[in-house]
Parts: structure tokens; C-alpha cells; sequence
């Protein structure tokens, strides 16, 4: 005779792990890179995987508010590189106009941040106040802003930035010389036969602090819990008195802001701007926002989950790159995980919809 | 003192087609009204221009003895007037108690300065108002698609009394329920009525409406044709009526 409650805590136990299938996913990628790829196991590559990251991680939490919202936001990865293009001339121009280094990237970045919530005004109002469909705006911006960055560099890269911008986009939040000294982000002076430890990439801490934020204001404030509700019900959402049209409006311009910032932090890693910069990541942020749980249909998702679905984007990239293999198989793996997820939300609700 | 909401010579247009012409109504504090028709009757259309959906082309809305004006649907909210649809508008997505304070969620500070939800508080209040309508659901961090239909019927109604309904317009309340919840949902409406909230209820299950209902008013192709005291009529009389086979008696 078969035990009943075997059966039951069987049944819960696979229910358990099912849930945590990305988190799994993760680890068994981890472990598959770490023996079979020489050198993949280090400190050295862990950050190589944030630093290289900062990109999905930010269009990834961009896509996510979106795809809660019930929409899709494919100009990302132009706006990324729109911004890129914008704050790289922004910050020579000043630069070359007298300001120092220092003000000019600053004052370059900010300028940039306000310039790069305009795209997302425009999605917005077409898809909250013209009835576009989210995927037709988007894409029109997406080749707007493409054909814009064109423009603007007319064929020739933004380059010439000051050599500050590199420092800061390539630099270290902690410095540790063994034994003696550990500096914040100023590289220590070092005496012959020592030698110092970087740690925690300045662009992962910078990329961090936005994304956190935005991860508690989705999953403690008013304005996160009505991104919720205009996904699960816009009939709801408007009867419960909430401006939907004015909340997709932010929203979109919330994920062209968070492509900005990933343009400008592009140009502090690369020291210039491409109007293709973030065009890769596009796919690879909507992948990841769906391994991350969230229902393309709207109503679920979290910026946590999204994360977890970058890492595994990530740790695959830098995994196949240690092992030497071409990235254009890392397309096919990203098009084969996107569908597996999809497939998972669509014939296995109950692991994604949780009860609480 | 008059009706608790009256609502006299209303006219609504639709291009040619007037969809409510003419209809003077009203209902009493403590009073359940059904309101009657065959599809297409108007019922609902009248609904909603006492809910601020639409807006009526004539005639005038007394709330309270006090002429009033809505524009919109948060105007009618405001006035206490709130309205449940067939369709419930509930986020499935969210827990029972994030639907309750939908729009109107607590909110605390943390460090002096940060606004966030305090989901405390609204479980416990949702709580309480769940007891006061004698409502049983297992766990307010379930969320609305868990629920049965009885169950988000009395969400969708404790949202509305959370927020000091005065005045309830159900539309189809029992039509998507089952026998047994059914039954409470009606039960829910005789204890709201006897809390002194004035109802409209539409519904074509003339069963549940005469098992509820005070008085009932039927409507046919946007005209009000007759206006019943529940004990004082039967169902053959109101079928008649809504059809139209029988003379009318004004």
C-alpha cells in the first residue's frame, strides 16, 4: 500500500524545487562551468560577469516594470544606445568648453538622464493615450532613436572623453593591499613586491544602487502596487480610482530611464558611445524578466526574479567565453531558455502563480 | 424627508437611439429596489449614469436631498455611492486585503521619510470588516484568483463598505454563484439593508430578486413601464411586464 503522505510531501517537495527552477538553473550552470571550463572558478570571473552584466541587469529591471504593466518595451537597447551617443558628446563638449573633468561627466550624465526620459514620455502617451499597441510604439522608438543616434555621430564614434570617465567606469569600489591598506576607489600607492586586490567593479556598485531602489519602491510603495493592478486588471485599476494612463505613461519613462543609465554607464566602460551599444541586450532583457517569473500577459514578475534571470544570461556568456567557444551559440541557448520559460508559465501555472 | 437617491426624468442618447428616456426613480435608506428588464431595457445604462460611467443628456440625480452632479466615477465614490459590477473588477493578481485597499492603500513611514505600504494595518482592518459581514475566507494573503465566486462577490462588497458605502448598486450579484452562495450573497444584502443602506439590485433571477427586494421597478426599451411592491405582485405579473404581454398599469 502506498503511503498517502508520502505521496503528498512528494508532491510538495517537487512543487518547491519547481518554483525555484531559475534558481536551480543557476546553480547547475555554475557548477557545469566551474568543471568543465578551466579558470571559470574565481574572483576574477565573478566580477568579469557583473561588470559585463551592468547592461542586462539594467534593461532587465527597465523590462520588468513593463511587462508587469502588461506591455513590452522593445526601444530599450536603442535608447541605451542613444544615451550612450548623447552623454559621450554631452561630456566632451563641456569637457572642451573649459569645465573640469570631473563636473563635465557629471553634469553630462544628469543632462542625459532628463534627455533620456522623453523616448520613454513618447511610448507612453502613444500606449496609454493613443491606444497604440505597446509592441508598435516601442519598436517605432526603437528605430527612431537608432536612426537619431546615426545622426548624430554621423558615422564617426564619440570618442575623446576624459581619461576621468575611464578611470571611473574601469575602477574598483574597494582596493585592498594585504595587510596594510584597504582604499575606497582611489587605487593605493604600492611599494615594490606588493601588489593589491580589486574588488567590486565601481559600474556594478553604481548599477546596484539604482536597481535596488527600484526594487523596493515595486515591492513596497503605492506606485509598485498599482503597476501591479493596471497588469492584472486595468477594469480595477481604473475603478479603484487609479490614473492608469498616467501610471503607464511613468512606467515606460521609468524603463527609458533605466536604459539611459545603462547608456551612460556603457560610455564609463567603453570611454564611447554607440548607437548600437545596447542592441544585443534587448533580448537577453526580456529572456531574463521571463526566467524571472513574470507572466508576459502582465500581473507578475519581480525585479529579484529578474535578476536571477540576468545572472544565468550572464554566467552562460562568460561561462562559453572562458571555454573559448563562438558567442553566436550563446544566441541559440538564450532562444532555447526564452521558449523553455515561456513554456513553464504557459502549461505550469502553479509554479510561477504563487499563493501569496 | 424624500428617497434616499432620486433620480427623476432621466434621459441618456446614444446617437438615435435613446437608451434611457424619461425614468424618475427613487430608493429609501434600509430599502432594497430590484430593478427589471429584458436585455437592451436600459437598466444598466441607468446604473451607470448614477455611478458617473455616463453622463445623463436630461433630468436630474438627488442624493441626500441635495441635487447632485457626477462627472465621473470617483465623483459617486465620493459621495458614497459605489457600485459593484458583474465583472467585480478585482485585481486577480493581488491578495484579498490589497484588493479591499485598492487605490486607497495605508501607507507608513519608514526612517521619517519613506512612504511604504503597511500591509499590517490592512490586513487587520480587512479583517474586521470581513467579520462584520459574517464573511469566512480562509487566508486575506490569498490571492482573488483563489477564491470561488461567492467569495470575491464579498471582497468586492467589503472593498465598498470599507470605504463608508452609503448607497450599493449590484449588478447581477448571484448570476456567476452557486445555489449555496448564492444564499449568502443575498443574505449580505438583507444584512446591509438592515444596516440602513439604501440598494438597487439588477438581476434577471426573479427568484433571488423577490426573495430580497422591497418594491421593483421594471423597465422596457429604455421607459419605466411599471413600478410593483414586492409582496404585492408574483413572478407571472413581472414576466408579463418584462415582455411586454400584458396591458400596462401605471
Amino acid at each position: 500500500m502506498v503511503n498517502t503522505t508520502d505521496i503528498k510531501s512528494t508532491k510538495r517537495l517537487l512543487l518547491f524545487l519547481g518554483r525555484r527552477w531559475a534558481l536551480l538553473f543557476l546553480l547547475f550552470e555554475a557548477i557545469l562551468f566551474s568543471v568543465i571550463a578551466r579558470g571559470f572558478f574565481t574572483v576574477n570571473v565573478a566580477q568579469i560577469i557583473f561588470f559585463y552584466g551592468t547592461s542586462i541587469f539594467l534593461l532587465g529591471t527597465a523590462e520588468t516594470f513593463v511587462i508587469i504593466t502588461g506591455g513590452i518595451d522593445l526601444s530599450v537597447g536603442f535608447v541605451m544606445g542613444f544615451a550612450s551617443i548623447v552623454s559621450a558628446k554631452l561630456i566632451v563638449f563641456l569637457n572642451n568648453s573649459g569645465l573640469s573633468p570631473g563636473l563635465s561627466i557629471v553634469a553630462g550624465v544628469l543632462i542625459t538622464f532628463a534627455i533620456g526620459l522623453i523616448p520613454g514620455y513618447v511610448n507612453g502617451t502613444l500606449v496609454a493615450r493613443l491606444k497604440v499597441p505597446p509592441f508598435i510604439a516601442t519598436f517605432s522608438m526603437l528605430a527612431i532613436t537608432h536612426g537619431t543616434s546615426e545622426l548624430l555621430i554621423r558615422g564617426v564614434p564619440a570618442t575623446n572623453l576624459p581619461y576621468l570617465a575611464n578611470a571611473i567606469g574601469n575602477g574598483y569600489f574597494i582596493y585592498y593591499v594585504p595587510g596594510r591598506v584597504i582604499s575606497l576607489f582611489v587605487k593605493p600607492v604600492i611599494e615594490r613586491g606588493e601588489y593589491f586586490l580589486e574588488l567590486i567593479p565601481n559600474v556594478v556598485v553604481f548599477t546596484f544602487i539604482f536597481i535596488l531602489i527600484f526594487a523596493f519602491i515595486l515591492r513596497w510603495s503605492k506606485f509598485g502596487q498599482h503597476t501591479y493592478a493596471v497588469g492584472g486588471s486595468v477594469d480595477a485599476a481604473v475603478r479603484a480610482g487609479i490614473n492608469v494612463r498616467k501610471h503607464l505613461v511613468k512606467t515606460y519613462m521609468l524603463s527609458s530611464f533605466f536604459a539611459t543609465i545603462s547608456g551612460t554607464i556603457y560610455v564609463l566602460q567603453y570611454v564611447t558611445g554607440k548607437a548600437d551599444a545596447g542592441a544585443p541586450f534587448l533580448l537577453d532583457a526580456i529572456v531574463a524578466v521571463v526566467i524571472g517569473g513574470a507572466s508576459l500577459y502582465g500581473g507578475i514578475g519581480t525585479v529579484g526574479g529578474t535578476l536571477l534571470g540576468c545572472l544565468i544570461l550572464s554566467v552562460l556568456e562568460t561561462g562559453l567565453r572562458v571555454m573559448g567557444v563562438p558567442t553566436f551559440d550563446k544566441y541559440i541557448a538564450v532562444g532555447v531558455i526564452l521558449i523553455f520559460a515561456v513554456l513553464i508559465d504557459q502549461f505550469f501555472p502553479e509554479l510561477t502563480h504563487k499563493g501569496d | 424627508m424624500g428617497y434616499m437617491l432620486e433620480v427623476q426624468h432621466i434621459t441618456k442618447r446614444f446617437g438615435g437611439l435613446v437608451a434611457v428616456n424619461d425614468v424618475s426613480m427613487g430608493v429609501n435608506a434600509g430599502e432594497v429596489v430590484g430593478l427589471l428588464g429584458d436585455n437592451g431595457a436600459g437598466k444598466s445604462t441607468l446604473i451607470k449614469m448614477v455611478s458617473g460611467v455616463y453622463h445623463a443628456d436630461e433630468g436630474k440625480i438627488f442624493f441626500l436631498d441635495r441635487e447632485i452632479r457626477i462627472s465621473d466615477p470617483m465623483d459617486a465614490l465620493g459621495l458614497g455611492i459605489e457600485t459593484i459590477y458583474q465583472d467585480l473588477a478585482l485585481a486577480e493578481n493581488l491578495n484579498v486585503y490589497s484588493n479591499i485597499f485598492l487605490g486607497r492603500e495605508k501607507l507608513r513611514k519608514v526612517l521619517g521619510f519613506i512612504k511604504v505600504l503597511d500591509h499590517d494595518l490592512m490586513l487587520s482592518e480587512s479583517r474586521a470588516i470581513l467579520n462584520r459581514l459574517e464573511i469566512e475566507i480562509p487566508s486575506l494573503k490569498n490571492k482573488i484568483s483563489m477564491l470561488s465566486g461567492g467569495q470575491r462577490q464579498a471582497v468586492a462588497i467589503s472593498r465598498s463598505l470599507y470605504w463608508n458605502a452609503k448607497f450599493l448598486i449590484m449588478d447581477e450579484p448571484t448570476a456567476a454563484l452557486g445555489i449555496t452562495e448564492q444564499k449568502k450573497v443575498l443574505g449580505l444584502v438583507r444584512l446591509l439593508r438592515d444596516q440602513g443602506l439604501g440598494i438597487i439590485i439588477i438581476s434577471h433571477q426573479l427568484h433571488d430578486i423577490f426573495s430580497v427586494s422591497d418594491r421593483l421597478v421594471i423597465m422596457r426599451r429604455g421607459v419605466k413601464v411599471a413600478e410593483r411592491v414586492t409582496k404585492d405582485t408574483n413572478p407571472n405579473e413581472i414576466v408579463s411586464l418584462i415582455v411586454g404581454a400584458e396591458t400596462v398599469r401605471r
